[in-house]
């Protein structure tokens, strides 16, 4: 489980997060949805300590990140895996070289223990024969899904996804998510995704937080969206015509 | 005040980048594999830009002694200690700042924009560690072995230019290269080569490092990271002329 208290970012004299609490169930698909530039990313960085908060805490159980020191944070990175919006695949590695790289740092095992594992990852996201290739040789979606194997190929406990569905179609989209909602089952992880893809919400989303304008503005489950009269959230949500029928259709 | 600010931020990136890495078995491996890149990969430019400057070198010099009462050997000893001393060592490194400079402002620039260091931090990998201290390594291991190879490939083109270019003979060419040799000389422009060989690639790794924005952003810290070492390899120089020539 990951707590958020009372947690402040700004950048210079832009107030990106304001005043967030919140708590990431663990074994859940976590989503955080909000408008582009509602301080998602910034939220998701804070959490890695890729960027350091201005105030408040972030807890993995009973360990503040915000309070461990450089050290320390990188032994908890080993337990994080994180799918960046990009893939971030090394591009002068090939698929094996990209998902063996963490094993190579931080695990003890043989060659061919690593190979092993690395199949096994690339298994579980259902790629086969891409080994050699190039991140520069993958389709959108496959890139995805090499970059989700390189996040769980040292079995996380923690994993986030940054808008995991951005520039696929929307086939590739539910593949997507459903691989990463059976992952979090399978592997009992902490799962924090950002999206802004309501396909998404709807697919995988157990808790669901909202943010705006680096608030946050409402927390609950998916099919509290539908009865919710929070206007910010109805005016994300139900923003497009399909969603607004789906909405009456339920009243 | 920035010039300042800018220095403190550069040393305190050199501390990351000096850190003890994770796994010397991997630094080992990039070393490796950063001297190819570096150093094999610049041979030819140095080959080419070496011989043409010897071959110039010996017909300027030749053209321009004009009286009789100038032996011509003294064209091979002009050619030699012009190499030895400047060209080979400051002015191979300028170019190679704008080759290896370039290049690693961009690679660096490209993985810090695309998220891929990002990446490797979250993974709990120094990143700074990882991608810069085996460039700026195999630069300075590299630098005085290009130097060498720019003397020698500096002084073939001023015996061939000479020789066809009927300015001056052989045997006085020779015998110039070996009038008055002063083995100091090449220790002096080893040192210049392995002090430019860390600015040349600690700059713009440092540009490249903290770059913010996209593709336009990382253009601009290739640009800034050329000049800017350039500037130094200059600065650096005339430092290390002042104190090892005292």
């Amino acid at each position: 489980m990951i707590s958020l208290r009372n947690v402040y970012k700004s950048f210079g004299k832009n107030e990106v997060l304001k005043d967030i609490s919140v708590d990431f169930e663990a074994g859940k698909t976590n989503l955080v949805i909000g408008r582009s530039g509602s301080g998602k990313t910034v939220l998701l960085k804070s959490i890695v300590s890729l960027y350091g908060v201005d105030s408040g805490s972030i807890k993995y159980v009973d360990q503040d990140i915000t309070k461990m020191d450089f050290t320390a944070i990188r032994e908890l990175r080993k337990e994080v895996g994180m799918l960046f919006q990009g893939g971030a695949l090394f591009d002068s590695m090939t698929v094996l070289e990209n998902i063996i790289f963490p094993l190579n740092f931080f695990s003890t095992m043989t060659k061919k223990e690593k190979v092993k594992r690395v199949d096994f990852c690339l298994d579980r996201v259902d790629l086969q024969g891409v080994d050699n290739l190039y991140p520069g040789e993958l389709s959108g979606g496959m890139s995805k899904r090499v970059a989700i194997a390189r996040a769980i190929a040292l079995n996380p406990k923690y994993l986030f996804c940054d808008e995991p569905n951005s520039g696929l179609d929307p086939l590739t989209s539910i593949v997507i998510d459903k691989l990463i909602s059976e992952i979090t089952k399978e592997f009992n992880m902490t799962t924090i995704i950002n999206t802004h893809d309501m396909n998404s919400v709807m697919e995988i989303g157990e808790k669901i937080v909202f943010i705006s304008e680096g608030r946050k503005c409402w927390e609950g489950e998916k099919e509290s969206i539908f009865t919710s009269d929070n206007e910010e959230l109805n005016n994300f949500v139900f923003a497009s015509e399909l969603y607004k029928q789906i909405k009456n259709d339920k009243k | 005040m920035n010039f300042i600010s800018e220095f403190g931020k550069f040393s305190i990136f050199m501390v990351k980048v000096f850190s003890k890495p994770e796994r010397i078995k991997l630094t080992f491996k990039e070393l490796t594999e950063e001297l190819n890149k570096l150093g094999i990969h610049s041979i030819s430019i140095v080959v080419i830009i070496s011989f043409f400057i010897g071959a110039v070198i010996t017909l300027q010099t030749a053209y321009n002694i004009s009286t009789p009462l100038v032996p011509t050997y003294l064209v091979g000893y002009l050619v030699r200690e012009s190499m030895l001393l400047e060209f080979s060592s400051t002015i191979v490194s300028l170019i190679l700042a704008g080759k290896i400079g370039s290049n690693i402002a961009s690679e660096i620039g490209t993985m810090r924009i695309t998220e891929q260091i990002d990446a490797l931090e979250l993974m709990g990998v120094n990143s700074a560690s990882f991608l810069v201290a085996p460039k700026i390594l195999a630069a300075m291991l590299i630098s005085p072995v290009l130097y060498i190879f720019s003397v020698f490939i500096g002084i073939i083109g001023g015996v061939i230019a000479g020789h066809f270019g009927g300015v001056v003979n052989l045997d006085d060419f020779v015998n110039g290269l070996q009038y008055s040799l002063n083995t100091y000389y090449i220790t002096y422009s080893v040192i210049k080569t392995i002090f430019f060989g860390f600015v040349i690639t600690a700059i713009p790794a440092y540009y490249g490092y903290y770059v913010t924005g996209g593709a336009l952003a990382v253009g601009k810290a290739s640009t800034k990271a050329v000049v800017n070492s350039s500037i130094f390899v200059l600065l650096l120089n005339l430092i290390l002329t002042q104190i090892l020539l005292d």
